[in-house]
């Protein structure tokens, strides 16, 4: 793997809310994100997929500091991001964006595109001719110089999501967040802004958080695939081997719950259905945070936290049982033979 | 189980619109559907944002504001919708079609109990006595897999989680044995691991009562899973319907097939995505709606009325070139 950009090692936050109990007011910690440590390599994509309340919106802002995290270390190119005084961070932003899920939300109504992609200039005090920056931006992510003077309102969701791109991409950074990027989209807008995300990667060096839901998605894109529950990475590896050979039974769940579109592999599929709804990151289960719901939970697993080290053989994974268990191939690598596998 | 030409329609539409009147212009949501669902199949009609899918429903169950401009015809089991008054539509929602939505916090009342608001369902339709009406609740609950459904049933909304309230509204909208169910993205707004379970209810409501599901989705996966036949909608219009099989094994239409090669394969080679965008309905493009964006499209595309649905080898298509694509696809191997 080439050199680290981003080092993440025991990243924690937690979240003061105040709950009503009956009248009284109670102060609660949700424990959004407990222990998490990953790397991305320069030019790397890395995927976080999980659950809503998994942790993965958390990571991702916590890494920019756009949320202060409670405990752990961000190192970017090297440099300690946590504790760093605010003009030191504001320089080292230049190099680290973000890109929003809502397309909708996250371009001001009342600022014509070039503002919007002008801004970031602006607040690192940087001079130059911006015009021509905008202009050769937005031809970057694959709009017109033209849309400019318009307003966000007269873009579809797929353009505005290129513009959230394009201002992105104004400081030239080499790395960025993509927070659920696509997942406001229609599939056949989705694919166009996956292949624009995939060729500034190739054409810019850029490296990629990506943060979905959608795990299809994610295995297309990422190199290295996280799956979290629960605030914790309960399985990180290579995306094909994590893919075809997922070693957590959270992981295996959640591959076999995909639907994928092949009525052929759908109807003959062998599907592990998780029982009841993620616990409260309030009042997390003790030992494993899966066990509450998982197929193969025993005693040790409510005394015992896993840690997330390699079993035997392959990647990373926080199970008791990844040893033992019978590795599922996943139903996904009988797709890549379309027709032949389920007949 | 693809539904056979023996089984009893439920459902029809036959060149059904809707239009709605806005300060711009009459919007064309919907331009023309036809439909028949039939008994114990589930219909998945699928498209992407403005494609009408939702409107249609929401239209036939006379959901839709007054802006709403509604024509064609809408049966179920004989009894037409279209034009019906307010009183005739109270005794067919919610009795004989029901819908779920995709989010069922705004769909259920947070000051009531759940167990009242099935009882009060039941009730609007069935003349049963309060304490039988619960206990036809709690055994509802039970059905669509909510554990301890007495203790459940004595609670508010915001004590379930997201899943949970989607099998409360399952359990709601089959109260009364309706003829159709209307899903309309029941799981869109919920975790895949979720989704599962909640497709798993709605197959098995299928297949114990024999109902007819109309599953509105934008996604191909939970198709692919679920339904017996398909409905692809584009611009108002469907433009492609066959059995589950055929629509993802053998799709003919340019749309459905750019929507297949669209999503990400687990091959990881480049995805090809649709040029262009959907057109605006204020201004409908004249013949196909899809040409504009189509790689195939040939000048005769954008002449006159939109195409009808026609059937090409196993699947009906909406497209005036179908006949030829298909050989080329033949004759190119």
């Amino acid at each position: 793997m080439a050199d680290a950009i981003l080092q993440v090692e025991g990243l924690v936050k937690h979240f003061d809310v105040r709950a009503s109990k009956g009248l009284r007011v109670v102060h609660r910690t949700v424990q959004a994100v407990s222990d998490v440590s990953f790397t991305i390599g320069s030019g790397q994509t890395v995927g976080v997929v999980g659950e809503s309340g998994s942790g993965k919106t958390t990571v991702g802002r916590c890494l920019l500091r756009l949320i202060e995290p409670t405990a752990g270390s961000v190192k970017f190119k090297g440099q300690e991001l946590v504790g760093l005084e605010a003009k030191r961070l504001r320089e080292l932003r230049r190099d680290m964006q973000i890109v929003f899920q809502d397309p909708y939300a996250s371009l001001d109504p009342r600022r014509t595109v070039q503002d919007a992609i002008i801004e970031p200039f602006e607040i690192q005090k940087i001079k130059g001719d911006h015009v021509k920056k905008v202009a050769d931006l937005l031809e970057l992510v694959g709009l017109s110089p033209d849309h400019a003077r318009r307003f966000p309102h007269e873009f579809s969701g797929g353009q505005r999501q290129r513009i959230g791109i394009a201002r992105a991409l104004a400081l030239n950074p080499s790395l960025i967040v993509l927070d659920e990027p696509v997942s406001a989209l229609d599939v056949s807008i989705q694919a166009g802004v996956i292949n624009l995300l995939q060729d500034l990667q190739q054409e810019l060096k850029l490296s990629y958080l990506f943060i979905a839901h959608d795990l299809s998605v994610v295995r297309h894109i990422s190199e290295v695939v996280a799956v979290m529950y629960l605030g914790k990475i309960m399985e990180i590896g290579p995306a094909e081997e994590l893919y075809l050979q997922p070693r957590h039974p959270y992981t295996q769940a959640l591959l076999s719950a995909i639907p994928e579109p092949d009525p052929i592999v759908e109807r003959d599929r062998q599907r592990i259905l998780l029982q009841g709804d993620v616990p409260s990151p309030i009042n997390p289960p003790s030992g494993c945070r899966f066990r509450t719901r998982c197929p193969i939970a025993k005693d040790i697993c409510a005394e015992e936290e896993p840690a997330l080290v390699t079993r035997g053989s392959g990647h990373p994974v926080a199970c008791h049982f990844a040893e033992v268990m019978p590795v599922k191939v996943s139903a996904s690598s009988a797709s890549s033979t379309p027709t032949g596998a389920a007949l | 189980m693809v539904a056979d030409a023996g089984r009893e329609v439920v459902l029809s539409l036959r060149d059904f619109r809707v239009t709605f009147n806005t300060l711009l212009g009459p919007v064309q949501a919907v331009r023309g559907v036809d439909l028949d669902v039939h008994a114990g199949e589930i219909v998945g009609v699928v498209g992407e944002s403005g494609s009408g899918k939702s409107v249609t429903f929401l239209g036939l169950m006379g959901l839709l504001p007054k802006s709403a401009a509604i024509s064609g015809s809408a049966t179920v089991r004989g009894t037409e919708l279209v034009g019906a008054t307010r009183k005739q539509m109270r005794s067919v929602r919610g009795k004989r079609v029901a819908m779920i939505f995709q989010d069922p916090l705004s769909a259920l009342n947070p000051t009531h109990r759940i167990g009242n608001q099935i009882v009060e369902m039941i009730r609007a339709h069935q003349d049963m006595s309060k304490s039988a009406a619960m206990t036809r609740a709690i055994e509802l609950l039970d059905m669509v897999g909510i554990p301890q459904p007495d203790q459940r049933a004595r609670q508010y909304p915001h004590e379930f989680s997201g899943g949970m309230r989607q099998r409360v509204m399952i359990a709601m909208a089959i109260a009364n044995d309706p003829e159709v169910l209307i899903a309309d993205e029941p799981t869109t707004a919920l975790d895949v691991t979720v989704q599962a379970q909640i497709l798993e209810v709605l197959q098995r409501i299928q297949r114990e009562l024999g109902s007819a599901i109309v599953l509105i989705t934008h996604d191909l996966g939970v198709v692919a899973r679920v339904a017996d036949r398909v409905q692809v909608m584009y611009a108002g219009r469907p433009v492609e319907r066959a059995s589950v099989h055929d629509v993802f094994a053998h799709s003919v239409h340019p749309y459905t097939q750019g929507l297949m090669a669209s999503l990400p394969s687990t091959a990881g080679e480049r995805l090809l995505p649709i040029p262009g965008s959907p057109p605006n309905m204020l201004h409908p493009p004249s013949g196909c709606a899809f040409a504009p964006r189509c790689v195939h499209a040939q000048p005769k595309c954008t002449d006159g009325a939109p195409p009808a649905l026609a059937l090409v080898g196993t699947n009906e298509t909406a497209c005036v070139r179908a006949h030829e694509l298909e050989s080329e696809v033949i004759a190119g191997g």
